[in-house]
């Protein structure tokens, strides 16, 4: 092997060990071989660039070095995103295991959880190993399997949990649909303790969303689109709050979308019930008003809400009560959101803009670059039980490097990911990752340009 | 303009300017020969994806009073389900040729979706619970026909607000006019719509105190056992428009309705054939209506 | 670039045209007899008006007057932007059997009489139809000629020519507009 990566000068941010300043960072078979951190971020401040430069660089054996200079941008542990959909195996026209992963990898992540609404679904240890082997194969990051919570989805057995824990799932959920059946739930989070893995709860009354397709309100009204009003959410937030207090299981809340579940969450983790939750961009991004023309690549589950809703959920991730942002990628052919409003599936491509997205909250003070990598990689490994996330010696070589002062435009159509399903093309978004390295392994696509 | 998607994306001076054009059609429609050629050598293709005789006729008989060739494609929703995407269907059509498209679909936006995606002119002829904007251009027509204006007129619209398209429409039109709009029905089935200054009321006598107009709406029989309303039978006890509540109204005040009726349901008969009823000069005001519309709308293909 | 106006006609000038016409529809049609003048949208319905008012001034008889709207009729709906707006047409009593003077404010390609021919067969048959233009501008693109023309005047087609009648608030009289 022999091959090494040096990255010099960038401005590492690595919460795992306190590391806030620009430094060098060796690479060397995969695994983090040497960190090397020359100044805090306000001695850079003093010096110029060419004293860094200068200064004595990590002790280079390799004979195949590549070097990166990250002056003037971010060096991060790799983001892991806790909720994507890779639709292989069953839907491959949308999205594969290797297109998805090499979203991810465009985006920033170097780790993603693939939810188990596939077909076949994820409720056994063989779909699971499938996964794992066509990740092996032909996956760009580390994926890790989120197994389904009940046979087939369908809400009614509890799958098996063990099995597939033992195969490599890291949580289970059976999301694109709540469990309804509040007793199952009780089980579920019950008998997950026994593997201490969280259960990532898709929290919707399907009687109380019935067939809408939008968020419930005077929009709704005007647009003649069926609602779903923001209780069909809370109603089973505040249940699966209540029976994960009950059993002392560990619940994860994914892709809030309501002010009222975050006050619901932070009541709960007041009370010291161990719940912990997630938000996707889109969720603090975008109001239910990109819905106006009827764009179906803005039609989501749950759905886009309102300002307030919107400014709930900020303070929710400045305050804590919402741990992870997570991307909820649900790639759909184009064929399939050029239909009808009512027809058009939900969900939207979320991979390749998360990380510029997210970066608006940083730019806005609500989050800063330390607490956003908490966000999309700290909290993430942490609720899942990984050892990853970190930039610490002997770790694996996952990081991204970011650019926060340019700006990108997002073209869909250059997206890796099969979905160009996308309420954000043609957005200009400042900061972006550009470059990535998964297992040692170089994604460095501005090269391209 | 190139479509008519809604009475919201419409502006008070091209309302104005559909009515006062619908006139000159009403004076056509009184002659003895009743075509004229303003668009002679143009398409319409009728595509109706809801089945709807009323406005399919009232369409087809105004297309062809302006001497267009009429193209009748009717897909019943179900069929769908295996067939071609609404996209391929609509692609088709245009590759037909055709200059016009006058569209009823189940679905709410299917107008817009449609007008992004071709030259031709888009006519809404009713999108699920969205607008049906030629009724509501055809209702204020019918008023202003009996009440000379819309302006400080009040006037009830009784029913099922929620799900109609009707409704909405006329909601959007009359609160442009100054009109005084009042909401009757079950609170199951009146959406919040203050922002269009409208007052509601669960009490039909109270709500019909002193209207110049009394609009009712079709009540969808599929409602009933959905937990809107118990039965048909306490909805026509409670929101039907019989002659005692009629009476309640100004002497003059005119009923309508966009049909077709539920007699005993949402009206009784008397009501429905009593000389305040203008239900019949609404169908015959819907021809001058979309006459009027079609003939706005220019069937130039590369005007945007 | 400057426009140039020239006034062709005063108020005065109008005035002897139209009596002048007046008298000549009755000469010509030895009488009144079965007469209807029907103008065309709007210049037109003035003048059939005016000319109205001066046949009775003369033989002392009503001439019923109608108004006709050509939009729904023209030759040109595909071919422009907007859509001409639809006036009314107003002539209640049947045209069958019937002498028609069309009266128009100006004659030029002849368009709009062939429209108005058109929409006149529409509302019956009439024994005849003749055609009074206040002004002719020449350039005809078919075949139609004015039984009673108030003034031949020569034009350019860069130049046009305005009517302005007093019924629509202006002070009565025709501007010939030249664009450079």
């Amino acid at each position: 092997m022999g091959s090494s990566i040096l990255i010099k000068n960038g401005h590492i941010i690595d919460p795992s060990q306190g590391i806030d300043g620009v430094g060098d960072i060796l690479i060397e078979d995969g695994k983090i071989k040497e960190i090397k951190k020359i100044r805090s971020s306000e001695d850079k401040k003093k010096i110029k660039n060419e004293e860094i430069l200068t200064s004595q660089p990590l002790n280079l054996l390799s004979p195949q070095l590549k070097i990166i200079d990250a002056a003037g941008l971010y060096v991060l542990p790799g983001l892991i995103d806790m909720h994507t959909h890779l639709r292989e195996p069953g839907f491959e026209y949308k999205e594969t295991i290797k297109t998805g992963t090499m979203a991810a990898v465009m985006g920033g992540f170097t780790a993603l959880c693939c939810m188990p609404n596939t077909n076949p679904v994820n409720d056994n240890e063989t779909v699971t190993e499938f996964i794992l082997r066509r990740t092996y194969a032909e996956g760009a990051c580390h994926v890790y399997p989120v197994g389904a919570i009940t046979k087939g989805q369908t809400g009614e057995e509890l799958a098996e949990l063990g099995m597939m824990h033992d195969a490599g799932c890291v949580a289970f959920s059976d999301d694109g649909r709540p469990v309804m059946n509040g007793l199952i739930m009780r089980r579920a989070l019950e008998y997950s303790r026994i593997f201490n893995v969280p259960i990532i709860s898709h929290c919707e009354d399907l009687d109380l969303s019935e067939s809408g397709v939008m968020n419930e309100g005077s929009l709704s009204t005007i647009l003649g689109l069926k609602g779903i009003p923001s209780a069909s959410e809370e109603v089973m937030v505040a249940r699966d709050i209540i029976l994960a207090g009950l059993t002392r299981g560990r619940l994860h809340i994914a892709h809030v979308s309501t002010a009222g579940s975050v006050e619901l969450i932070r009541r709960a983790k007041n009370d010291g019930v161990d719940v912990t939750a997630e938000t996707c961009p889109h969720y603090f991004s975008i109001t239910e008003d990109a819905v106006k023309n009827y764009d179906t690549n803005a039609k989501v589950t749950p759905p886009l809400r309102t300002q307030r809703d919107v400014e709930a959920i900020k303070e929710g991730l400045r305050d804590g009560t919402i741990d992870v942002i997570a991307t909820d990628h649900a790639p759909h052919h184009r064929d399939e959101k050029l239909q009808e409003f009512d027809r058009a599936p939900s969900g939207i491509s979320g991979l390749e803009t998360a990380l510029g997205l997210s970066l608006r909250l940083v730019e806005e003070g609500i989050l800063t670059i330390s607490q956003l990598v908490e966000k999309m990689a700290i909290n993430p490994a942490r609720i899942l039980g990984l050892n990853m996330a970190t930039l610490k010696v002997g770790a694996d070589a996952d990081a991204v490097i970011m650019d926060i002062n340019k700006e990108f435009k997002v073209e869909s159509k250059k997206f890796a990911s099969m979905g160009k399903n996308t309420p954000f093309d043609g957005w200009v978004l400042k900061g972006m990752p550009v470059l990535t390295i998964c297992k040692g392994k170089v994604f460095d696509w501005m090269i391209d340009e | 303009m190139k479509d008519l998607v809604g009475i919201k994306e419409l502006s008070k001076d091209v309302i104005e300017l559909i009515l006062n054009t619908a006139l000159s059609f009403k004076d056509v429609l009184k002659r003895d020969i009743k075509k004229v050629p303003a668009l002679r050598g143009k398409t319409v293709v009728n595509l109706f994806f809801e089945p709807s005789t009323r406005t399919r006729t009232s369409f087809e008989l105004a297309e062809k009073r302006l001497s267009t060739d009429v193209l009748n494609f009717s897909v019943p929703t179900s069929s769908v389900v295996k067939g071609e995407s609404l996209f391929d269907t609509v692609k088709t059509i245009e590759a037909y040729g055709v200059d016009y498209i006058v569209i009823r679909h189940s679905s709410s936006g299917v107008p817009h979706f449609i007008a992004g995606n071709v030259n031709a002119s888009v006519i809404n002829a009713g999108d699920g619970t969205n607008e049906h904007p030629t009724q509501a251009l055809l209702d204020a027509f019918s008023i202003i026909e009996k009440k000379g204006s819309l302006d400080g007129l009040r006037i009830a619209i009784v029913g099922d607000i929620l799900h109609s398209r009707v409704a909405k429409s006329n909601i959007y039109l009359l609160s442009m006019f100054g009109t005084n709009i009042r909401l009757i029905g079950p609170s199951t089935l009146i959406p919040d719509m203050r922002q269009y200054g409208v007052e509601v009321f669960y009490d039909m006598d109270e709500g019909l105190r002193d209207v110049d107009a009394i609009m009712m709406l079709r009540i969808q029989m599929e409602r009933q056992g959905k937990g809107f309303f118990p039965s048909t039978q306490e909805y026509f006890k409670n929101w039907g428009l019989n002659m005692g509540r009629l009476k309640i109204a100004k002497r003059d005040a005119i009923v309508m309705h966009p049909g077709p009726m539920n007699r005993g349901v949402e009206i009784a008969s008397d009501v429905a054939d009593c000389p305040q009823s203008v239900i019949l000069d609404q169908v015959t005001n819907g021809i001058a209506v979309r006459m009027a519309v079609m003939y706005l709308l220019s069937g130039i293909k590369d005007n945007g | 670039m400057p426009e140039m106006t020239k006034e062709l006609l005063n108020k005065k000038d109008i005035e002897r045209i139209t009596s002048r016409i007046a008298h000549e529809i009755i000469e010509k049609n030895r009488g009144t007899e079965n007469l209807c003048l029907v103008g065309i949208q709007r210049g037109g319905v003035h003048l059939a008006k005016r000319l109205s008012e001066k046949i009775r001034a003369v033989e002392h008889f009503d001439i019923p007057v109608g108004s006709l709207d050509i939009a729904l009729y023209r030759d040109d709906l595909g071919i422009r932007k907007e859509h001409p707006a639809v006036r009314k047409t107003d002539i209640p009593w049947d045209i069958t059997d019937k002498k028609i003077i069309l009266v128009d404010d100006v004659l030029f390609t002849g368009r709009s009489i062939r429209a108005a021919m058109d929409a006149l067969m529409d509302f019956g048959r009439p024994a005849q139809i003749q055609l009074a233009v206040l002004i002719d501008r020449g350039h005809r693109e078919l075949p139609i000629r004015a039984d009673y023309v108030g003034k031949n005047i020569p034009t350019s087609r860069l130049e046009s020519i305005e009517v302005q009648l007093e019924e629509d608030g202006l002070e009565d009289k025709v501007l010939l507009q030249t664009k450079q």
